[in-house]
């Protein structure tokens, strides 16, 4: 029987839950993970990749060295090098030189748009906060942005319009106090697998309804009250009737759409001709349905809506997000416990790089960056002269790559993130990316894209550095350092201030922005001088537990739920929407809609968890066909598969399924043998700018079992 | 709610109406030796060990789950409690490994358990299972305290994976058709390895790093060695 030589508290690394953890170490070796039972977030519930996803932080194939490249990339000349052979190992002061240099050579030749970084979404708030300020400070510009704007865009973009604040509204817990809530677009089961438990409790033991609205017939669905087969991407047409049917009704909190919003006759206007009938003939839901949730919805004492990537990830994305904030608009189901407006972020700090101004619109602090004030206000918290720093907004995540070319951005710089999986419509992001002058990958192990770069920066993981992490519900919790940093790695914050220092000295700028932290403690009380949501956030508090933010000072207590007297932009607004349909239709060529998602064993590009024990789990990508079209189609079970689209294909094993609805193919995206983001699209939310993942037009045939990538037995599962 | 008024070993104690016994102790500072209970899971009064004597009722009552009346005379260590304890505990170190159970070992030392008591007692021995890359299952080390099964089902998960099999003596905990791991509904969140308290559920990598096997090796041996087409 083992006995731990050190038991430390911290949080999960992997979804925006946030779960409290306790790692138990023998040797720096996490032989076993607890959870603690007070703990207001996850009590003592784990998923799968809480309780056993950390073996990858010891797997053989971790860099745990500064490499550069053998043989030197040029731009459109550049290729992947997955092979420790085509790296040179070299030390971190080579390495940090190397791209010191380089940096600095393509900022003083072509000037401030010519850089970029990524920042991520599972690094902690003080690395991304000193990510953006490196590239802000020093670098004066503002093409800065992480996944964010691949998963919640829209949502953002919409709730920002709406009520002006973006962040989810109540506390995750709070679902048991709601008697109907809406689970829409997400598969929470999967995704945030503690939520799920917490909405199964609602509804087993405290009597609440769940309607669920999705394509897929979810594991939530056998949980359900009402369940909305919804086509993909037809999400304004079922929201805006049901507002419809709310309005039509009578069914409005008529004291809460006059007090808190406006624009409502407009709107009602242009919900007229949303009938149900309309809707039913679009999204393909049962009229009849649609009514019923409506009513379901806007009598429930308190309603909750809880949704995921099937609103946002649309070129209808903020659209999407609009038609289902109108629905708490119209009900006034927000702003008391129980009730609210909830997108659920996918991963663990999101919310945190979002907070900590990973974004080409914003500062810290949601600040928009062409708001001279804004930037005034940085300059002095920077170091930085007056008028110094850019105040153009920046270029998103896929900006960035669609702009990679001569006089457009010439080099980036990849902090965690892995766009080679991650990004849609994966052969044109592989030409972007080869058009790079000069690539920087900081990760852990050498991923799809990390292979494509000049330097790769070893870090350490999260477990082996002190941090904070803002969870899905706003929540800032510490991170702690449970062993030392594997071989040369360093903590992201130590690597970037060391960088920003020899880039400092390299442009010879007379004020240093500053770099001298001895701990990220002291970065964090950085931040909590300069955004006033984090103005109570401290170390030494967070040490007995979470705070939800915003905090205003240090005396304040945080706060559970947003919007109980007013929304940030004043009152609620309501815009008038129209439907338009996704951006690919099937047709005879393609006459499936793919959709994509992910698995629970799983966590997105799979860096981490396709180097964990994860893998053994479920080893490889499955495409889910409903046994309608599979049996048109002629497709078997466990047969191999081609799916193609306009943009590519991919070979895998097809699961013949009714979890997923006729017409509707689904792929998870984390197999790079299958990568299901060679086929999506590239379409953009005009506003959001988040590409549309969750629908375009595929065609499936039989392939041969010798062309799957993955040719061991499979793996038989029982879950469901 | 008007209160309840009992008296716990000779402290007088006021409790809300619906407190257990094993509560109402805490309360007067009386700890009374648990095996089954968890915080978290649901109550059962499985293994008996929590049993306690109360005035004018015929037979011990499990303070896990009874609850507080008004007037109650508890006695929780009057020499019947002792007794049926310290057979409970004998019982059980008969029949089952409990070598990494270090709490009932204490319990053992403290109600002076003799475990040569019933010395031709069957063992319960079943082999251990590896069936699945993240926890090992040795039911030889199993109590049956029930609260794996709890919280696989309402508990906390409602994935309902396992449950009692056999009767008896034979009882142990199981899956449907003995199907391995992989092949019933579990979703390998180790809920239950949580709240195992005799290491009878243990991490994969815990047992192998018991075994003397190195970290590196254990990462290694799963099948990520394979080819990776890129």
């Amino acid at each position: 029987m083992l006995q731990a030589d050190r038991i430390v508290p911290t949080v999960c690394p992997y979804c925006g839950v946030g779960c409290n953890l306790e790692l138990h170490l023998k040797d720096d070796y996490i032989y076993r993970v607890t959870a603690p039972f007070g703990s207001v977030v996850n009590r003592g519930n784990l998923c799968v990749k809480g309780r056993f996803g950390y073996d990858y932080i010891y797997h053989p194939s971790r860099v745990t060295t500064p490499l550069l490249r053998k043989t030197p990339q040029r731009a459109g000349e550049r290729t992947q090098a997955f092979d420790l052979e085509e790296w040179r190992l070299v030390t971190w002061d080579e390495a940090l030189d190397t791209v010191a240099d380089r940096l600095v050579e393509i900022y003083r030749r072509d000037g401030s748009d010519a850089l970029a970084v990524y920042c991520c979404a599972k690094a902690a708030n003080e690395d991304n906060y000193l990510l953006q300020k490196m590239f802000r400070a020093l670098f004066r510009t503002n093409n800065v942005d992480h996944c964010t704007r691949l998963c919640h865009a829209g949502s953002v973009v919409a709730l920002q319009q709406a009520i002006g604040s973006s962040a989810m509204s109540n506390t995750a817990a709070e679902v048991i106090l709601s008697d109907c809530f809406i689970v829409t677009g997400s598969n929470t089961t999967e995704n945030h697998p503690i939520i799920a438990l917490q909405m199964k409790a609602a509804v087993q033991k405290y009597g609440a309804k769940m309607i669920v609205i999705d394509p897929r017939r979810l594991e939530l669905c056998d949980y359900a009250a009402l369940w909305l087969p919804i086509k993909p991407g037809t999400n304004v047409a079922v929201f805006s009737a049901m507002a419809h049917v709310i309005i039509k009704e009578g069914l409005i909190n008529q004291q809460f759409v006059d007090q808190r919003t406006e624009g409502f006759d407009e709107f009602a206007r242009s919900m007229e001709k949303f009938t149900p009938t309309y809707a039913e003939m679009i999204s393909g839901v049962d009229r009849n349905l649609i009514i019923a949730a409506a009513r379901m919805y806007a009598t429930a004492q308190r309603g909750a809506i809880y949704w995921g990537m099937g609103i946002s990830q649309l070129s209808q994305g903020t659209a999407s997000a609009l038609a289902v904030i109108h629905l708490a608009l119209l009900t006034g189901h927000i702003g008391r416990e129980g009730t609210g407006l909830n997108p659920l972020r996918g991963q663990n700090n999101v919310q945190g790089c979002s907070d900590m101004g990973g974004m080409p619109y914003h500062y810290p602090g949601y600040m928009p960056v062409d708001d001279p004030a804004n930037a005034a206000h940085w300059e002095r918290v920077w170091n930085v002269e007056a008028g110094g720093l850019n105040r153009r907004r920046g270029l998103t995540t896929t900006e960035i790559l669609a702009n990679v070319h001569p006089g457009g951005v010439r080099s980036l710089y990849i902090m965690g993130e892995n766009p080679m999986m991650s990004e849609p419509n994966l052969n044109k992001t592989r030409q972007h990316i080869q058009q790079l002058e000069f690539l920087v990958a900081q990760d852990m192990f050498i991923n799809e894209s990390g292979a494509f770069a000049d330097v790769f920066l070893p870090a350490a993981s999260w477990a082996e550095k002190d941090g904070t992490f803002t969870n899905t519900d706003r929540r800032v919790q510490r991170v702690r350092r449970a062993l030392a940093p594997r071989g040369q790695s360093r903590p992201d914050w130590e690597i970037i201030c060391d960088l920003a220092k020899r880039i400092e000295a390299r442009l010879g700028r007379s004020n240093s922005a500053y770099w001298e932290y001895a701990h990220p403690s002291e970065i964090m009380a950085e931040v909590s001088r300069a955004v006033p949501e984090y103005a109570g956030v401290t170390y030494a508090r967070l040490d007995a537990q979470g705070l939800q933010t915003p905090v205003w000072d240090e005396s304040h207590p945080g706060t559970p739920y947003l919007f109980s007297d007013s929304f940030p932009r004043g009152r609620g607004k309501f815009t008038p929407l129209e439907f338009i349909p996704v951006t690919e239709l099937p047709d005879d060529e393609y006459p499936l809609i793919l959709t994509t998602g992910r698995v629970l064993e799983h966590w997105h590009g799979g860096t981490m968890t396709r180097h964990s024990k994860l893998d053994e789990l479920y080893p490889e990508a499955h495409a889910q066909i409903h046994p309608v079209d599979a049996a048109m189609l002629g497709i078997e079970n466990g047969q191999a598969v081609r799916v193609c689209s306009r943009r590519g294909e991919i070979v895998l094993r097809a699961e013949v399924t009714e979890k997923t609805s006729p017409g509707v193919v689904f792929i998870p995206f984390h197999f790079a043998e299958a990568a299901a983001n060679l086929l999506t699209l590239d379409a953009l939310d005009a506003q959001a700018k988040i590409p549309e993942y969750k629908a375009c037009a595929v065609s499936i045939f039989p392939a041969s079992p010798a062309e799957l990538p993955h040719q061991e037995k499979r793996v038989p599962r029982g879950r469901y | 709610m008007t209160e309840v008024n009992l008296i716990i070993d000779g402290v007088p104690v006021s409790v809300e109406p619906g407190t257990t016994l094993l509560k109402a102790a805490e309360a007067a500072g009386i700890v009374i030796p648990t095996i089954c209970y968890h915080e978290a899971c649901t109550a059962n009064a499985l293994c008996r060990l929590c049993v306690v004597e109360v005035e004018d009722w015929r037979v011990l009552a499990p303070a896990c789950v009874a609850q507080a009346s008004e007037g109650m005379i508890v006695h929780t260590r009057s020499e019947r409690v002792e007794r049926s304890r310290r057979t409970i505990l004998e019982m059980l170190t008969s029949a089952v490994d409990l070598s990494e159970s270090p709490e009932i070992l204490g319990f053992l030392q403290d109600y002076a358990a003799d475990s040569q008591r019933f010395p031709g007692a069957l063992r319960r021995e079943p082999p251990l299972l590896d069936d699945n890359p993240m926890y090992v299952r040795d039911y030889a080390k199993c109590v049956l305290c029930w609260r794996c099964v709890q919280v696989c089902a309402d508990d906390a998960q409602y994935t309902f994976a396992i449950n009692f099999s056999g009767r008896g003596f034979h009882t142990q905990i199981g899956t449907f058709f003995d199907k391995p791991m992989p092949e019933t509904t579990c979703v390998f969140c180790g809920q239950c390895v949580g709240v195992c308290p005799t290491g009878a559920l243990k991490p994969r990598r815990e047992w192998l790093l018991e075994q003397g096997i190195l970290p590196e090796e254990i990462v290694q041996s799963s099948r990520m060695a394979r080819k990776q087409k890129r």
